[in-house]
Formats: structure tokens, sequence, C-alpha cells
């Protein structure tokens, strides 16, 4: 097996664990270790590393309980050099099966953190739009939900396309929703997208869902930036 | 048929001919690439072939099934290919073909007397000069040139270069380096100050490729497919062909079928030393440096305890030593190292160290550069225009990049990664200038290696050899 992200060998070391249950390693140790798992204290809302229960941009979020349409995000990674090297190539350049060595962690993380959700809510990926989706000829989004083993419901759309990169904060605060929803879901939702940056537009999605009858919405990400 | 003689024709062919390009590559809107599609005067090829047993990248030659992958998209029945292996050159993937020019051929402009260089060859010079000329007019030929560092080999290839422009030949300047190509842009158009000329690399401003004179990083002739009638490619032994075979095939594919390939070395590997002693290959050789002076011969230091003390971030006592024994304390210092780990662990003790000895008088006349340095290309120009007088480096500097008057140190010259080639290059940074011709080499080990030996062997060898001449 070569690592899907630096082309070195692995050679996975032998422990009783990995002896009588062997798990197929996607990336080399090296690697690996380059990926910070967000640990200890987190804020209950957003995932982010924090020693308060809630950290200053939830409260902030919580003034405008119409916007704040999202229960709680959970995030695995948190972001640092070596995994934006690995989204760019895997989103921006395009290479596809860079995600799989996500498989392992966002399947584990999503069986321990959310047990009982797992039992009752539909995971929707975060929808690229027509345009970037012909482009890239994948939504990392979607990739990832594929990890998970629950039923997806694939029914939000984007209309407007997405160029959050450029926009600072309030400006991706106050946009307009760029999500539509082809089919109302009355079951609740777990939210699938690589990255959660400032929230916004997991809440925009969420917003939609709600407006048209989901009781309740949360999402699962990679990253929390 | 009437749009065949259009005026518009020639930029089109000169922009496109040669090339295999993906559709985002053609800068054209819609209606008239669609309108070449339709006129046949572009021609669609599938970027991945599939076999029974293997599939083929269609740009980079990539047949290892490993290096390919599939994408699953859930809008898409079948899952499609792409190449793994180029993706760094925007991605290949068999939904999206590849396009051919199929129009009129352009001709590329033929000029009189281009060079416009007016400098003086030296004897050892004008003879591979010629032999570069005489190949260049030669279809289906290749030629090595063996120029030790410091022959002045740029200049060697002028008279060829002016002889196939006479010929309206199409040229490529290969080098793995970027940092060569940037230093061999305005060298070349100076020297051809009428002919346009362009530079190639990952972020060049440039990225069409459509003058009669391209400098390129390797990997931008991927893009290329029969374009030139001259490919020189420099530091041949360099050439990254072991990791990346693409590269080997790339460079092979871009030449034209009746051109010629001139290979530059400064260090042949053993493998093409033993074919040229066999007279296998046609080579020429250039012993001597441009200004006459033998090469600078490394002298090698034993220094005790030197990874201890490297590992605690200290420079060596030979070298403090050796730093206040300099025969001209005037000349700047380049320092290698063998890691970036090393480089960084040691730069700030080696700043101290060098203002207390009174080498320096601050910490901003010191800097360090490697290989993902954001800033390397202004340090390297910062260092060359004497505005630091210390730079300390991995061996990214190690050939192709020249200072006028340095010494130079290597600090555990004992590494794996300093072989004999690498040795060579390195010591041959010294006493490149005419006015300051000599220049200290100093090897810092703990523990003489094989490399080493055969370095210091190499060199005396080539100095003796052109003694003679
Ligand atoms: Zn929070
Ligand atoms: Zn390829």
């Amino acid at each position: 097996m070569k690592c899907l992200f630096c082309q070195s060998k692995i050679t996975s070391e032998v422990t009783w664990r990995t002896l009588f249950y062997p798990t197929p390693m996607s990336i080399c140790k090296l690697c690996n270790h380059s990926l910070t798992v967000i640990s200890g204290a987190r804020c209950s809302r957003c995932s982010r590393r924090s020693d308060v229960p809630k950290c200053i941009d939830c409260l902030q979020w919580e003034q405008f309980p119409a916007r704040d349409t999202l229960r709680y995000n959970y995030s695995i990674y948190q972001y640092n050099e070596c995994m934006q090297e690995i989204i760019t190539k895997w989103k921006y350049r395009g290479d596809y099966e860079l995600g799989y060595i996500f498989k392992n962690a966002f399947h584990t993380h999503f069986q321990k953190m959310m047990l009982t959700a797992a039992k009752t809510h539909l995971a929707i990926p975060i929808p690229l739009s027509v345009e970037r989706q012909v482009e890239r000829g994948f939504n990392q989004a979607e990739m990832l939900a594929q990890f998970l083993p629950i039923p997806k419901a694939p029914y939000l759309q984007r209309v407007t396309s997405e160029k959050q990169a450029t926009k600072t904060r309030s400006e991706r605060m106050g946009s307009a929703n760029p999500f539509q929803l082809r089919k109302p879901i009355n079951k609740p939702i777990i939210l699938v997208d690589d990255i959660y940056t400032t929230g916004t537009t997991l809440r925009h999605a969420a917003k939609v869902l709600i407006e048209h009858g989901c009781p309740e919405v949360i999402s699962f990400t990679l990253i929390r930036s | 048929m009437a749009k065949k003689t259009s005026p518009l024709d020639p930029k089109l062919a000169q922009q496109l001919e040669g090339k295999l390009l993906l559709r985002k590559e053609i800068p054209f809107e819609d209606t008239l690439f669609d309108f070449l599609l339709e006129k046949n005067m572009l021609t669609p090829i599938p970027s991945i072939v599939k076999t029974l047993f293997r599939k083929i990248c269609q740009r980079c030659g990539n047949r290892t099934n490993s290096r390919f992958a599939k994408i699953h998209d859930i809008n898409r029945k079948h899952g499609a290919w792409y190449c793994r292996n180029c993706l760094m050159m925007g991605r290949i993937i068999e939904t999206e073909p590849l396009y051919r020019w199929n129009g009129q051929p352009f001709s590329w402009q033929k000029h009189e007397a281009a060079c416009t260089w007016k400098g003086q060859l030296t004897k050892a010079q004008a003879k591979a000069s010629e032999m570069v000329r005489r190949f260049i007019l030669q279809p289906e030929s290749s030629l090595l040139v063996w120029a030790v560092c410091g022959s002045g080999k740029t200049e060697m290839l002028f008279s060829g270069i002016e002889e196939a422009l006479r010929q309206g030949m199409r040229i490529c300047i290969a080098t793995p380096r970027i940092d060569v190509v940037r230093e061999l842009l305005p060298r070349i158009q100076q020297a051809f100050s009428a002919v346009p000329i362009q530079a190639l690399y990952g972020d060049s401003a440039e990225k069409q490729g459509t003058s009669q004179i391209i400098i390129a990083s390797t990997h931008q002739l991927l893009r290329f497919e029969h374009a030139f009638d001259v490919i020189i490619i420099d530091e041949i032994d360099a050439f990254p062909y072991h990791k990346d075979a693409s590269l080997a095939f790339a460079t092979e594919r871009a030449l034209k079928p009746s051109g010629t390939m001139i290979y530059l070395t400064a260090t042949p590997r053993q493998k093409q030393r033993t074919k040229m002693l066999l007279k296998q290959l046609k080579h020429v050789f250039v012993p001597t440096r441009y200004h006459g002076y033998p090469l600078p011969v490394p002298i090698m230091c034993m220094c005790f305890a030197l990874q201890k003390n490297l590992v605690k971030g200290n420079p060596p006592r030979a070298f403090i030593q050796w730093l206040r024994l300099r025969q001209n304390q005037q000349r700047q210092l380049l320092i290698f190292l063998p890691t970036i780990a090393l480089t960084e662990k040691i730069a700030s003790n080696l700043s101290e160290l060098l203002i207390h000895e009174h080498v320096i008088k601050g910490s901003a006349e010191i800097s360090s550069v490697h290989a993902s340095d954001p800033d390397r290309e202004q340090k390297i120009s910062l260092f060359r225009e004497k505005n630091l007088f210390v730079l300390v480096t991995t061996t990214i500097l190690e050939r192709g990049v020249t200072f006028p008057a340095v010494d130079v140190a290597i600090i555990h010259a004992g590494h794996s990664v300093f072989d004999e080639a690498a040795l060579v290059q390195i010591a041959g940074r010294a006493g490149r200038s005419a006015d300051d011709p000599t220049g200290e080499v100093v090897f810092f080990h703990d523990g003489k290696t094989n490399a080493m030996s055969r370095a210091v062997r190499s060199i005396k060898k080539m100095n003796r050899i052109g003694r003679w001449l």
C-alpha cells in the first residue's frame, strides 16, 4: 500500500490489535500525524476548541434565533497546514481519491459521537451548484456522506453559485439563502459538509429545511476551521 | 473553405500547434472553439486510452494502474477514470478529451543573424559551440555536452540557436529547476534581443507558450507534442527522470521526429560516462572554465562530534577556525546543510557566531533558503546583489544559480544527500568570476565518504585535462 497523499510506502506496524483486526491504512503514519483531531474541551455548539461551553461566535448566533437554525455541529479535525494541502488537492485540483483518507475517521467518529442521531436522522450533503459540480466532477460533501451508515436524502439544491472564499464574515452572514428544497422532509436531518467555517452555509441549508417542516437539523463536518 | 485563408489562421496555428490541451487550457470562446472543431482544425483525442489490462494517460504516458483513480459521482451512472500522475498540470479525466491542432501548420520566422551577443568564446567553448551547431543542422540527432561548472555553457549554445533560427526552427530549453528558468530568461533574451522568448513554469505569468524560443521547466513539456525542432536539456543528470518516468516521456514527445536533442551536464552519471568512453554516445567535453583558471579543489575537514553538535544547533569548531583563516574575508559565504530541519536549527546560532566573529555586522546580513521557501527567489537575488553576506541553504542551490565571488562550506558533507554529483556541483559554485577566479570550498564531515573522495578526484582530473588544452 502507498500513502494516498505523499506516495510513500505504508509500513503498518504490527501490534496485537492490527494482527487480529487489520484495518487498511490509506495514509502513512507521518501524514496521519500531521492531521490534528480536535480533542479536549470544545464548544458544545460548533465543535471549536474552547474552554467555555459556548464560544463567542455561537453566543453571537444565539442573538438571532431566526438565523440560528442549526442545533449543533460536530467536527473531527482542526484545520492546519497539512489539512489545507489535502483539501486543496482533493477539492480544487479534483483528486477524488484523496477523500478516502477520511473514510475510516468519518465513519468511526460518526458511530461514536452521533450514536443516537444515527438511529433517527437522515443525511443530506451540502450540494454544489450545477456549474461547480460539472467543473469538479464530484461533490466532496456527497463523498463524505457516502461514508456514513445512514440513509441519505439528497433533496437540497443550490440555486446560486458559491463564492464564499472572497466574502468577509459579515457579508457571508447577511447574504441571501442559496438553497432550495426539492421535496419537504419531516424527519430530523444531519447535514454533511467538509468544513465548518462561520457556519453560515450550514445554517442557510438548515433554515430551508426547517421552513419545510423538518423537526431538527444538526451537522457533521470533517473540519472545524 | 474560404475561412481557411482568413488572417486569423496563422495566429491560431501558432497558439495551438504542437500541443495537447484540455478545453480549459484553450482560451477561446465557445463559438470559435466549436467552429474549429466543426472545421476539423481541432481534433479531440481520448485523454485516457483503455486497453484490456491497463489504462494509458495520453498526456503524461502514465500506465501504472495504481496511478489512476475513479470518480464515483452520484449524478453519473458509471465512474470516470482520471490520472493521478499528472494532476498538478490540471486533471486529465476520461470524460474530457485532449485537443490537437489539425489545421495549417505554422511557419516560424527565419532570422538571418539573430544573435546579439558579442562576446568571445574560449577555444574549448568554440569547439563545443561548433559541435552543437552541426548537430542542430543534422536531423534526428542527439549530442551530450559535458562542460564543467563555470565553463560558460549558455554561451556555447548561442551559435547553435542562431543557426536554428536561421532555419526557422522552434527551440526549447528545458531544465528541472525553476530558479534556472528564471535566471536563463534574461540571458537568452539579451543574446537574441529581437526574438520573442517566453518562460514557462508552474506559476509563470505566461501560460500559453507561443514564442519561437521557450524556456521551460520540465513538467511544462507535458503539454507539448512534436512542437520543437531543437530541445536543449540543461542539467540532464539532475533531471528527476528516475523519480518520474513521465518527464522522459514528455521530453521525447515534445521533440519533432526530425529534431535534435542536446543534453548538457557538468556531472554526468556513471552510466553516461561509460557510454561516452565506449564512444556509443556523441559528446563533446569542455574541461576548462571560461576564465581559464582551474576548478577550486575542495578541502576535507574532519570534525569530531559533528552530529552531536548539530543536534544541539551548534556549528562545528573546525568551521569557526576556518572562518578566521579564510584567505579573502571579503568573499560572501554560501553554507550548505543537508536538511531543512538542520538549516532551521542551526540558523540562529550561526548568526550569533558570525556576528561574534565579525564576519557580519548584524542578523540582517544572513538568511536561509530551502525548496518550499516562498521568499526564495527574493533571497537569492539579495545575495547576488550582495545585500546579504551569508546564505545558508539546502541542496536547492547546488546547481544552476551563479554568484560571482563566494566561499563555500558544506556542513555534514558525509550526509547521503551529498552524492558525488551534488558535491562537484556545489564546489563549482566557487570562483565563478574572472575578477576573483579562486574560492575556497570546504567539506566539513565526521568521516570521509566515497562520494567525497570521488568528487575531489574527479575535480582534480578535470583540472589535469584542462591544463593540456
Ligand atoms: Zn462555538
Ligand atoms: Zn497523466
